[in-house]
């Protein structure tokens, strides 16, 4: 018998769609994604993700999704990372250390500023929006 | 309180030589003065990579792409954009205006890139399926499970055009055809994650942020050729990436997409990971299904292909992991869709690994027919120091260098062929002026030769003398016989040699020696080496009117070879000289000089 029948996948991607939509990961409005390919850990990502949990924790920031993703390709930059809040255009900052990630959370989550000579364009359009149609 | 605009200013070296520094202070003021800002938050950015397009501004949230802005230009996008919400027309960049090799609605002109392979990449976390499904993971294999026959996967494929990614470029529908089309109980699909080039990572950035899309695409495979096994073979020097498909197959095991039974379709398809030494050979297929059996990784002889016969003598698909990453794209979104990206002669995108002195080194995947210039000065965004472009060496130590003269070929299988050079997996390798030619294939035959399994004559005695010769003529005893032998070996070794990696090894020689006789002829005629790389052939100096007597260099000197008092001329002794450079590097006036 198999664990997951066609309907149930459908319906978990539905689901997940929406979620993604609503900008909703698990209760938490705001997002900080940060690069952990092997190019970015090379370049400091662990430090600057330790940095992100520390400055959220001091501040008592608790709306705030910390993720990872892979290589967004812009290696020259790295680390990168990507911020996600309601209301701001998502945006990509690139060279970012843990200064730069105290300062990413201070003004831009807080202070809902962008952080000026960091920020850095995604290198294509998503192929995959709206469904992959 | 959130602003309601954000206006971007490219403060990339390119854009700031053309005033985005004013072009950023103006908005500013113009904010100030027109009473906005409060409104909108006015930045500057890292390089947008559209240099030739600069000053770039860009004006969030309506994603608004200005070029060629001037410093004047200030009063007016705050005035009209920000103020009246109007774009200001005059300096928007065409975004109708599709671009010439993909007729894709939705791609904008200004992103060079377009990413299939690399469609998930920094979107989701490679570590949860969930985010996998949610960008229409697995939609795929519902489609090749459910709705469609072998027949209809393979004519799938077909019409998309996909080719081979690891290199040769062979028809990807043929492959799984031949497999399809063997008649045997057992037969396999293997994953070559064996990524060996010098300078090159598309496979493991691939992996580790997009591990679900091979596995799924392995499965579709496993449905069409009627598979039960598969095998990814990856280096044990990528512990990221094997840690990620790790994860990744046990989250889609637990939910049933690998495994017994897959979504009740009564289909079983099972994946194991196959640890490699690093061995460059076992990039090639014959020896990595060797490597997987626990032998030795060493070639045999084709045919048999491993279509045909392969693993354990069965039947047995083996492709690229960039090859795999498109599978679930094309299932999902058609072949038709596919066939419309890229150029008559290829199809769909290519990733390249941009390294070397170039400005942005990174990931970049564009559709097949993208100069080489877009590549190197608009994604790239050119040379580093403001130094002169030379060559891209492309298809690692399989491959060949482009020239300036070829820099507007367009990037495809054919044509890359017909200018002596190949697509290869994907590095791209730039060099500039103080890159010596000869020093480069030097270096190239230095890694094949180390690689070499010494199976077969050709490659483990070719390669060797190939290379002997090249020291000699780097230490300046070549002679222009040397130039006649270089070549009979090496065509000789394209001949003869048993494996892709003996065939090709003489390519990066056989290149340089027909695009820059000249650097070989100064090494030869002249024993000098243009770039100043070649230590044997180069010599250093101190011009006497220029030097101050500092010292610097003397005290900086490791081996002592650098005499003179203080506030007098220095000499530099060139039988003690070790050519190291150091010298050159500190002297402060100039007073240093190679030849």
């Amino acid at each position: 018998m198999a664990k997951i029948t066609l309907e149930e996948l459908r319906k978990l991607r539905q689901k997940k769609q929406d979620d993604l939509q609503k900008r909703d990961i698990a209760g938490k409005d705001c997002q900080i994604i940060v690069g952990m390919g092997t190019c970015g850990i090379a370049a400091g990502a662990k430090v600057v993700l330790d940095a992100f949990l520390k400055e959220l924790d001091a501040e008592k920031i608790e709306n705030v999704a910390v993720t990872q993703t892979g290589c967004m390709g812009l290696c020259y930059v790295e680390p990168t990372v990507e911020v996600v809040v309601p209301g701001m255009p998502d945006t990509i900052y690139g060279r970012v250390d843990a200064d730069v990630a105290r300062k990413i959370v201070k003004d831009h989550i807080v202070g809902k500023k962008l952080i000026t000579d960091h920020i850095y364009d995604r290198p294509s359009v998503d192929i995959m929006k709206n469904g992959g149609k | 309180m959130a602003f309601r605009n954000y206006i971007l200013v490219c403060g990339g070296t390119a854009c700031e030589s053309s005033r985005s520094k004013e072009i950023y202070e103006n908005l500013k003021a113009e904010a100030k003065k027109q009473g906005v800002e409060d409104v909108v938050q006015v930045v500057q950015t890292g390089c947008f990579g559209f240099c030739e397009q600069g000053p770039i501004v860009k004006i969030l949230p309506e994603d608004s792409f200005y070029v060629k802005v001037q410093p004047s230009d200030a009063a007016e996008l705050i005035a009209e954009h920000i103020i009246k919400g109007r774009e200001v027309k005059r300096l928007l960049y065409d975004k109708d205006k599709a671009s010439k090799h993909a007729q894709v609605e939705d791609i904008k002109f200004y992103q060079k890139q377009f990413r299939i392979v690399l469609r998930n990449c920094g979107f989701i976390d490679p570590e949860n399926i969930n985010e996998y499904i949610a960008r229409d993971g697995y939609a795929a294999l519902e489609r090749a499970l459910f709705d469609m026959t072998p027949d209809d996967i393979i004519a799938e494929l077909k019409t998309a055009g996909l080719r081979g990614r690891g290199g040769a470029g062979f028809p990807t529908w043929m492959k799984w055809n031949f497999s399809k089309n063997v008649e045997s109980e057992i037969k396999y699909v293997v994953c070559n994650a064996d990524e060996g080039d010098p300078g090159a990572y598309m496979d493991r950035s691939t992996l580790e942020g997009d591990p679900h899309s091979i596995l799924e695409a392995m499965t579709i495979c496993g449905k069409c050729i009627g598979a039960h096994k598969g095998f990814i073979y990856i280096r044990a020097e990528y512990p990221l990436a094997i840690h990620r498909l790790e994860v990744a197959m046990k989250q889609s095991r637990e939910l049933g997409l690998l495994g017994h039974d897959i979504l009740g379709s009564g289909f079983d398809f099972d994946i194991e990971i196959r640890l490699g030494a690093g061995a460059f050979v076992c990039g090639e297929e014959t020896a990595l299904l060797q490597s997987v059996m626990g032998r030795r990784g060493m070639p045999v002889p084709r045919p048999p292909f491993p279509a045909v016969k392969g693993l354990w003598d069965q039947p047995t698909v083996i492709n690229n992991v960039e090859t795999w990453a498109n599978i679930p794209v094309i299932i999902h979104k058609g072949g038709e869709w596919f066939s419309k990206i890229g150029d008559a002669d290829s199809h769909g995108t290519k990733v390249f690994a941009l390294t070397g002195k170039i400005c942005n080194s990174g990931l970049v995947e564009v559709p097949m027919g993208t100069t080489l210039r877009e590549i190197v000065f608009d994604i790239g965004g050119g040379i580093a120091h403001g130094k002169k472009f030379k060559a891209v060496q492309t298809g690692g130590p399989s491959g060949g260098v482009i020239t300036t003269e070829n820099l507007d070929t367009p990037i495809d299988f054919g044509s890359l062929i017909k200018i002596g050079s190949m697509m290869g997996s994907g590095g791209m390798i730039v060099m500039d002026e103080d890159d010596c030619m000869v020093d480069v294939a030097k270096f190239y035959l230095n890694f094949t030769v180390d690689e070499s399994c010494g199976k077969c004559m050709p490659c483990r005695i070719g390669g060797k003398t190939m290379l002997g010769i090249l020291e000699k003529i780097t230490a300046g005893n070549g002679t222009m016989h040397d130039l006649d032998q270089l070549t009979e070996i090496g065509e000789t070794m394209k001949k003869s040699a048993l494996c892709a990696l003996g065939q090709t090894s003489p390519n990066p020689v056989l290149s340089t020696m027909r695009f820059f006789r000249d650097e070989y002829l100064a090494h030869i005629v002249d024993k000098k080496c243009p770039a100043g790389k070649c230590k044997k052939l180069v010599t250093y100096s101190i011009d006497p009117a220029k030097c101050k007597g500092c010292t610097a260099c003397a005290r900086r000197c490791p081996v002592e070879a650098i005499s003179g008092t203080i506030k007098q001329p220095h000499k530099i002794d060139t039988s003690k000289c070790i050519k190291c450079g150091e010298c050159l590097k500190t002297c402060k006036f100039g007073a240093v000089s190679v030849h």
